[in-house]
């Protein structure tokens, strides 16, 4: 399949990812929203290197973004189970202190 | 009992979605076509398993599957060792702190009713798709080579060559160290920003936390 | 005037010393000294009676000293007396306007000093006049509330009388008239302030108005005849008079005159004549002739002292001394008309004199009569006879009235001769003064008012007696006076007898004494109008009863033996004719003479004017046979009859007589007539105006408030509507971005991350496909 269809791909699944944050209402969503679209960008980094000069860079890319996206992973649950414990509820409309 | 019936139409749907793409990928590049059918279905049927599924876990396992789907996707393009990480790392690691969390915080039942910005949700999702078939429609796509024939150096397998990156003076051995310090970084953070505060030791009413998954 | 101080005097003199023009500068400004003292420091000053008094005999003693210079310079030739440049016919003068602004068009108007005999005679009678008021009022005023003030009134008008007589152009002269005019209206009111006193607190108030209203409509006359004379134009000189001297006037008159008759003309020019009738109207307002006479009866409301100089000796003998300095300039028409009004007045005054029973209301009436004779006399060409009268008249009637005065006041303030009588060994100062004077008046020989009284009559005769000079009014004049004269000496002698003789019908209370004037109780006229005092009653004022009547303290009886003596004396001293009663040569004859009074015209006077040798004596001889024999006599005889030995006809006369009794004791009615013919329509006229007033303009001046209020309820609706809108708009303008820009601060994370989706979107929307 051409560069094309990795893109097409990327694009849905960047789409998906948008879609998964801002719709549903527990914030182990808007995680998992995130993780989509940071594989969305590694798929076209590395799809783009390949189609490229199959070389090194994109790839390098892709693997520093995995790394960190689990840090920011980490970092990201123990953040969600503090707002937890703060608020005492999964659905970030709860915590709306910033609120006006 | 309307509920089972959306949700059996919706798989039914996205199966027969699945087979579509797969004959579409078979009738356009044979075999190829129908590894790479398959793995793009398997990511994109994932994501929207995720976001259509009522319960939390089952939406962390359909992300797995988009990991899965992913890590497929890396292989046929060539980036073995990129597959293995994305596996290892997302599947083995950022997918279990997800669940970790799942566990952790109280089962949501997950209305299907839309949020309020559910519009507004529907036209960011859709101006991004719509953005990027212009794009796609505006370039030009002179792809090298169909996949599966290898271009390029082959001199050293993925994982070699990623490894020589991150060494070489010339390459990536700097972010390699600065990759190195923020996972220190972020690993120390992670703790400190998880710890149970001393308020929530003494009087610890332990509210349903454990509430378990269904 | 601090150019006076100065070395260098732009005046025009030339060898007059210097020191005797400073005392006459000093005359006047004495007694302004003394006012102004007195009113600024008020009760403070220690003896300010007594100051004022002192300095009114200082220049009293300069103006005596300076007149006795005047007469024996007249009775010597040679005597360097009056300055070459009098003669010649110039003051001193000083030409303030043309020297402060230098303007060029003010050179003729000057200030400045005219000293020739009639002004020095003037001056002394004034000067010793005023000083033996100063001195009566000492004692008749005392314990009055406003003592001080009144003595600084008195002082202020000395001022300007004096200066009056002093003025050599007639710009001031008019000045110090309107001055005098102001005085008299403050003084006749001086019991006005007095609201205890009702009887006087009303007559008061009304009479001063009545005397400054009406001496006012003379002033007027007076202000146009003088700027005609200033100002007119000459149709045969081709230029006008243009300066307000005197010396300038009359030799202006000259030059008129004589351009006009050798232009064809006969007499005077006619613009001549007019100005003259106007300035004769002054002299009708000041000096009470018929019709402007009205006020000065009434003006009795005012002191005693007040009634004898002013209204006797000083202020209205300013209108004949007017007559004076304007003589050459009257025409033959002029001088007829003031001949006709002078002795129409003289005969008219008299006749009510005869009935009247307040004291000084005879008194005010027999000064009008007099003032008539003088007036007549300048009329008929005898100038100086009439200034001769002017200053006997100065002299006797101020004593009589303040012998008057003496009188009402030993008998507590009765004013009514009815309730008199037998004051004669009760008061003999008074009534040894009083007699003087009233023989005096009367025209008995070797008394002052005989030589002037015979001079009047002579130069009436000699008006008839001249060969072109056989006129009616002369006639008429003549006889006028002569049966004034007779009228005269009825009523003075009526009042003595009544006064002083027979028994004392006034009520006799004891335990009254030494009182003010203005500590009365009710007199029992509370409702009596003052504006015309009617003849039923009398028209007098009541005193209230009290001891018998005592003589007079030292300073009026002083006053009053002063004046008697000049009283008997003004006439013929000191000349050698005082033995030789048939040629008398009274020193007034020879101080003021044609040609002394106008020495730069005297020569076109003595033509208009002299009588010859032959009328003069003829005129003489029937005057004073006339006098001696007919007039005085008839008159003291008939009053003697009347009132001592047939008390009774009196009352069966004036029953007789009936309404032609009622009609002269009312005064022919002429108030009433005057109340309903000028006073009555100016108020009317005032309340119509007063009606405009409120009506119309304060209609007009509330219209334009209700206009703005309207307005301003405009102004006001739009500031709230529209401005108020507009603020408000702008605030919810405001309100509305925070309420909209409040909706994208929720709180919620994923709406964030929704707008921060969006507008990556956007932004990549526009720059790839852009």
């Amino acid at each position: 399949m051409g560069l094309g269809a990795y893109v097409a791909v990327s694009a849905a699944l960047f789409a998906l990812g948008i879609i998964c944050i801002l719709v549903r209402r527990n914030v182990l969503y808007v995680l998992m929203g995130i993780e989509m679209i940071l594989n969305a960008a590694n798929i076209n980094f590395v799809a783009f290197n390949r189609f490229g000069d199959n070389g090194l860079d994109g790839r390098m890319f892709a693997i520093f973004t995995i790394i960190l996206a689990a840090a920011e992973a980490a970092v990201a649950l123990a953040i969600v189970l503090n707002v937890f414990h703060l608020f005492n509820s999964v659905k970030p409309s709860e915590a709306d202190l910033l609120r006006e | 009992m309307s509920e089972t019936l959306l949700q059996r139409a919706f798989y039914g749907v996205l199966g027969l979605v699945t087979l579509a793409a797969l004959g579409w990928g078979a009738a356009t590049a044979g075999p190829a076509g129908v590894a790479f059918a398959l793995f793009a279905a398997l990511t994109l049927g994932g994501g929207v398993m995720c976001i259509w599924e009522r319960s939390v876990v089952r939406s962390a396992f359909a992300l797995m599957a988009t990991f899965c789907g992913i890590a497929g996707l890396f292989i046929l393009l060539e980036s073995d060792f990129l597959a293995m990480a994305q596996l290892l790392i997302y599947v083995g690691g950022i997918l279990v702190l997800i669940l970790f969390g799942v566990m952790l915080t109280p089962p949501d039942l997950g209305e299907r009713s839309l949020p309020r910005i559910g519009l507004g949700a529907a036209f960011v999702g859709g101006g991004t798709l719509w953005i990027a078939a212009k794009v796609a429609a505006s370039a030009n796509w002179a792809t090298d080579s169909a996949p599966g024939e290898p271009t390029g150096n082959e001199a050293f397998s993925t994982a070699e060559r990623v490894g020589v990156g991150f060494l070489d003076a010339n390459g990536y051995v700097v972010a390699f160290e600065l990759a190195a310090v923020v996972l220190t970084v972020a690993l120390v953070a992670a703790v400190y920003i998880a710890r149970r505060k001393r308020a929530d030791l003494v009087a610890e009413p332990e509210s349903g936390t454990m509430g378990g998954s269904r | 005037m601090a150019f006076l101080l100065t070395q260098e005097l732009p005046v025009e003199h030339g060898g007059f010393g210097g020191f005797e023009y400073a005392l006459l500068l000093a005359v006047p400004l004495i007694p302004l000294l003394g006012y102004a003292l007195q009113m600024s420091l008020r009760k403070k000053l220690p003896w300010g009676d007594k100051l004022l008094t002192l300095g009114m005999g200082v220049s009293m003693a300069i103006t005596v000293f300076m007149a006795f210079k005047a007469i024996a310079a007249s009775h010597h030739e040679g005597f360097q007396f009056f300055h070459e440049s009098a003669r010649a016919g110039h003051g001193w003068s000083f030409k303030w306007l043309y020297h402060a602004l230098d303007w060029d068009a003010a050179k003729n108007i000057s200030v400045g000093i005219l000293y020739d005999p009639l002004g020095a005679v003037m001056l002394a009678v004034v000067g010793i006049v005023a000083f033996c008021v100063h001195l009566f009022s000492q004692g008749y005023m005392h314990g009055d509330k406003r003592y001080n003030i009144f003595f600084a009134n008195i002082s202020l008008f000395s001022f300007a009388m004096l200066g009056l007589v002093l003025s050599d152009n007639i710009l001031f002269f008019f000045i110090f008239w309107e001055l005098m005019g102001f005085m008299s209206y403050s003084l006749i009111g001086h019991f006005s302030h007095d609201p205890d006193n009702p009887y006087f607190h009303r007559w008061a108030s009304w009479a001063s108005k009545k005397a400054f209203m009406t001496t006012r409509v003379g002033d007027v006359l007076l202000l146009i005849g003088i700027l005609m004379f200033f100002g007119w134009t000459d149709p045969e000189l081709g230029r006008s008079c243009a300066s307000f001297r005197f010396t300038d006037l009359w030799a202006f008159s000259q030059e008129a005159v004589q351009a006009h008759q050798a232009a064809g003309g006969v007499g005077f020019p006619t613009w001549m004549t007019v100005a003259g009738l106007f300035t004769f109207g002054g002299t009708v307002g000041k000096s009470a002739q018929f019709p402007l006479h009205i006020w000065l009866p009434d003006a009795m409301a005012g002191p005693t002292p007040v009634s004898a100089m002013i209204h006797a000796a000083t202020m209205v003998a300013a209108g004949v001394f007017l007559l004076g300095r304007m003589f050459p300039m009257f025409s033959p028409e002029v001088l007829i008309v003031v001949t006709a009004v002078g002795a129409t007045t003289a005969l008219f005054a008299a006749t009510i004199g005869m009935t009247a029973w307040d004291l000084k209301a005879v008194l005010a009436w027999s000064t009008i009569s007099q003032l008539g004779f003088m007036v007549a006399a300048v009329g008929l060409g005898g100038v100086t006879a009439g200034m001769f009268h002017m200053t006997t008249h100065a002299f006797f009637k101020a004593c009589l009235f303040l012998s008057a005065g003496a009188v009402i006041h030993a008998c507590h303030h009765e004013q009514d001769m009815r309730k008199m009588g037998g004051l004669r060994k009760r008061l003999p100062i008074t009534f040894a003064c009083m007699l003087i004077c009233t023989l005096a008046i009367a025209g008995v020989p070797f008394f002052s008012g005989f030589y002037s009284k015979d001079m009047i009559l002579l130069s009436g005769w000699a008006a008839i007696l001249e060969p072109d000079g056989f006129t009616g009014w002369s006639v008429y004049a003549t006889a006028a006076l002569s049966l004034a004269a007779i009228l005269t000496a009825f009523y003075m002698f009526r009042m003595v007898f009544l006064t002083f003789f027979g028994t004392y019908k006034g009520e006799i209370v004891e335990g009254h004494h030494g009182h003010g004037h203005d500590d009365h109780g009710d007199h029992g006229h509370d409702d009596h109008h003052h504006e015309i005092v009617h003849a039923e009653d009398g028209g007098v004022a009541h005193g209230h009863g009290g001891p018998m009547p005592k003589e007079v303290g030292w300073q009026m009886a002083t006053a009053l033996v002063i004046l008697a003596f000049l009283g008997f004396f003004a006439g013929d001293f000191p000349s050698l004719g005082w033995f030789n009663i048939y040629h008398p040569h009274p020193w007034f004859e020879s101080l003021a003479t044609l040609e002394s009074l106008y020495p730069n015209v005297s020569g076109w006077m003595v033509e208009r004017f002299e009588v010859s040798e032959h009328v003069e004596h003829m005129a003489h001889a029937r005057a004073f046979w006339g006098s001696v024999l007919v007039i005085a006599p008839a008159g003291i005889l008939a009053a003697w009859f009347l009132y001592m030995r047939r008390k009774d006809l009196p009352a069966k006369i004036t029953g007789a007589l009936g309404i032609v009794y009622e009609t002269v004791a009312n005064r022919y009615y002429i108030d009433e007539f005057v109340k309903a013919a000028v006073i009555a329509p100016t108020f009317a006229l005032a309340k119509l105006l007063k009606l405009i007033d409120e009506k119309i303009v304060d209609g007009f001046v509330l219209l334009v408030g209700a206009v703005n209020r309207l307005l301003g309820g405009f102004m006001a609706a739009f500031d709230r509507v529209v401005v108020d809108g507009i603020v408000n708009a702008v605030g919810l303008v405001s309100q509305t971005f925070g309420a909209v820009s409040r909706l994208l601060q929720t709180g919620r994370v994923q709406q964030y991350a929704a707008f921060a989706f969006g507008g990556g979107l956007l932004a990549a929307a526009w720059l790839i496909l852009s």
